[in-house]
């Protein structure tokens, strides 16, 4: 309290951060910013949804360098924000870093993982995107009339892969003998917001005969999901549901809930639960986008079996190799 | 031909241009409707009144050092390396390399190594082009920016695919080992009553930064080389006429240059991060190039661009923390300072050698 106080103090004539009170929540965005239409924005609606919800607020900040991502941590907590939430794989080390300064701090990392033995004040919620890319690979598959089928991938990390790998199996899963093209856009960060760059290698799967292309890229798939609608055939949206940017041409959306996991971490406030989560079919953290804009394109027999295919996975009857556990992928090779 | 004295062009000029860059970001910051003079006060409060803010401008000062030297050792020769950036990424996988293989009984000893490690690293990335450069012809200033992408390329392979470890999601090494762990400003200055730049990353790889320009000052103005830079640098035909070696000169002067931009990974490396990340260098190979310019190449006016440039960072940190600007706007700001002091100098200049020349012409 102290502390908070003497830190209001020194900033008051700034007004700027009248907005902090004790035990608001914080959130950290990942390089990408906040505003890629995809991942980063994702959490940036679930703390939207949390302050229209329970009338808090919150404070947030798009990180510009590596070196900021333990000072954010620390200078947030120092303030006394509760919990300190950030997105992205790359804030795991960091939070390890910096947890066990602050031990009355809540920090949560969305997509990454830090040891709860090691740090009890740390909650790790993860994904089982591969179980959401499979759903989307099937479709895929059924809707595909020329038997090849794209994926297009942000930077090359494991993370993209595990997507990729995921939806090679559903897709294949459908018919043995349908074709998967593969290609990510760079190998550095500006990877993640390069639409023109997702337009061309949309182009270049198009060329192969591709005629579904499924985009995990942040920013760059909206350059793939708008060559796919120009040149009439669907794409598949990631993250947040992508199906209204270009009704009718998109063919669904592979829903990470991470709008719903900034939400809740923050509604929880400081007495959150910490450990580690993982959202799959299961938990609803993972799924499809059903709406109006794309109703006309799920057949009735692409939902019957997709929703089979959930069961299944949920229940253990399908199990979908995921890439990250031993880096490598049966249905795809990088 | 008259010119200004020797102050004016050193000192008045950079700081008539700072002080135009910063009513443009005013006048910007202004048109969001935030108060620029709250921001400058946040700025300056969190950079340069805690000793943490001065940990982290401290921290990022080191960096601009390294790569500034490293573009101005270039400018002496007269070659434009904006290749500092793909240098360094390859310098930080030398410092990654011996520090995951080499068993190091002590810090220093490690920073002795990876020091090493990292300046060869990096001038053998820019011995590439400096080769095709003085034996081929291909401009250097298109040869080391397409380097830099290989060289992200080179890095994003060995890190995704041969030094990651086993499940990581984070294209990352794994962390080196506790006995290459550099000493922080904090574990140096703090005391248990007075708990100086705490958490901040600055550490011992400044004071190196701060050597490494004493070491070029000499080596430009009191050696033999640094004199045939300087020559090769101010004319290539008086300096062939001299019996220097063109070919000889463009490749040791961009050793030099490479070295240097790799030994800035020093700090990103091996001081904060401890492992390698694969957006270690952040830019700051690109940064370099501003600082050398508004540092006229000379190491005192490269320290102290990049003390600005360290202030803008670290004060741009705390903008983006406690206030609604834009990440964008920040970096326009920054931008507005490196636009005015590098590109748009003469702007400056010229008016005030003007101003100067009439009144002494006045006076005389």
């Amino acid at each position: 309290m102290t502390l908070m106080t003497k830190f209001l103090g020194a900033s008051a004539a700034l007004a700027l951060t009248a907005g902090a009170a004790l035990a608001d929540p914080a959130l950290i965005y990942d390089l990408g910013g906040k505003f890629d239409k995809s991942f980063n924005e994702a959490a940036y609606t679930g703390a939207e949804a949390y302050a229209k919800e329970t009338g808090g607020s919150y404070r947030d900040i798009e990180l510009q360098s590596e070196a900021q991502r333990e000072q954010a941590l620390r200078r947030f907590a120092e303030a006394g924000f509760n919990p300190v939430v950030s997105t992205g794989f790359s804030m795991s080390t960091p939070i390890a870093s910096v947890a066990a300064d602050y031990p009355d701090t809540k920090f949560v990392t969305i997509d990454g993982f830090v040891s709860p033995d090691e740090h009890p004040n740390v909650l790790s919620i993860l994904f089982a995107e591969h179980e959401g890319s499979y759903l989307v690979g099937m479709m895929a598959a059924m809707a595909s009339k020329t038997g090849t089928v794209g994926f297009v991938g942000g930077m090359d990390v494991p993370l993209i892969r595990k997507f990729a790998c995921g939806y090679a199996q559903g897709a294949l899963a459908v018919n043995p003998d349908l074709k998967v093209i593969s290609n990510m856009t760079g190998t550095t960060p500006a990877a993640w917001n390069d639409p023109v760059k997702g337009s061309e290698l949309a182009k270049a799967q198009i060329a192969q005969g591709a005629d579904v292309i499924y985009a995990a890229a942040g920013g760059t798939g909206l350059g793939v999901l708008q060559t796919a609608a120009d040149e009439d055939i669907l794409s598949i949206g990631v993250d947040s549901n992508q199906n209204h940017l270009y009704p009718g041409k998109v063919l669904t959306s592979m829903l990470k809930r991470v709008d719903v996991a900034v939400a809740e971490t923050m509604a929880q406030g400081a007495d959150l639960e910490t450990g580690v989560m993982v959202l799959g079919l299961a938990e609803n953290g993972v799924g499809y986008a059903l709406d109006e804009n794309n109703e006309a394109l799920v057949t009735p027999e692409m939902k019957a079996a997709v929703d089979d295919a959930r069961e299944k996975i949920v229940a253990g009857e399908i199990e979908v190799h995921d890439y990250s556990s031993d880096d490598s992928c049966p249905a795809l090779s990088f | 031909m008259d010119k200004m004295p020797a102050w004016a062009d050193a000192v008045l000029v950079p700081l008539i241009s700072i002080l135009l860059a910063a009513i443009l970001s005013a006048l910007v910051i202004l048109a969001i409707g935030e108060s620029p003079l709250d921001a400058l006060n946040l700025m300056v409060e969190g950079a340069l009144m805690r000793s943490s803010g001065w940990g982290y401008t401290l921290y990022y000062t080191t960096n601009f050092i390294f790569t500034g030297l490293c573009v101005a050792v270039a400018f002496h020769a007269k070659m434009f390396n904006i290749g500092g950036e793909g240098q360094a990424m390859i310098g930080g996988l030398g410092v990654a390399l011996v520090c995951l293989f080499i068993p190091f009984p002590h810090w220093s000893i490690a920073l002795l190594v990876a020091t090493a490690a990292a300046a060869v690293f990096g001038a053998l990335w820019a011995l590439i082009p400096a080769y095709l450069q003085a034996k081929r012809g291909s401009h250097i200033v298109i040869t080391t920016i397409m380097f830099n992408f290989i060289a992200a390329a080179v890095l994003n392979y060995v890190l995704v695919n041969v030094l990651r470890p086993q499940g990581a999601m984070d294209p990352a090494t794994a962390t080196f080992p506790a006995a290459t762990h550099l000493p922080t400003f904090q574990e140096m200055f703090a005391t248990a009553d007075n708990p100086l730049f705490r958490g901040s990353p600055a550490n011992v790889t400044f004071f190196l930064a701060v050597l490494a320009c004493v070491g070029f000052w000499y080596l430009i103005w009191r050696t033999k080389l640094g004199y045939e830079i300087r020559a090769f640098g101010h004319s290539e035909s008086a300096a062939k006429y001299a019996g220097i070696s063109p070919v000889r000169i463009t490749i040791v002067a961009m050793l030099i240059s490479g070295g240097l931009a790799g030994m800035m990974a020093l700090n990103t490396t091996m001081g904060e991060a401890e492992r390698l990340v694969m957006n270690a260098t952040e830019g700051a190979g690109f940064i370099g190039i501003a600082v050398a310019l508004m540092g006229r190449s000379h190491p005192v006016g490269i320290f102290l661009a990049a003390l600005l440039f360290g202030f803008l960072y670290q004060g741009g940190a705390e903008l983006a923390l406690w206030t609604n600007i834009p990440r964008e706007l920040i970096t326009v700001i920054q931008a507005l300072v490196i636009l005015f002091t590098g590109a748009l100098d003469n702007m400056v200049r010229m008016p005030l050698e003007r101003i100067f020349l009439a009144t002494r012409r006045r006076n005389g």
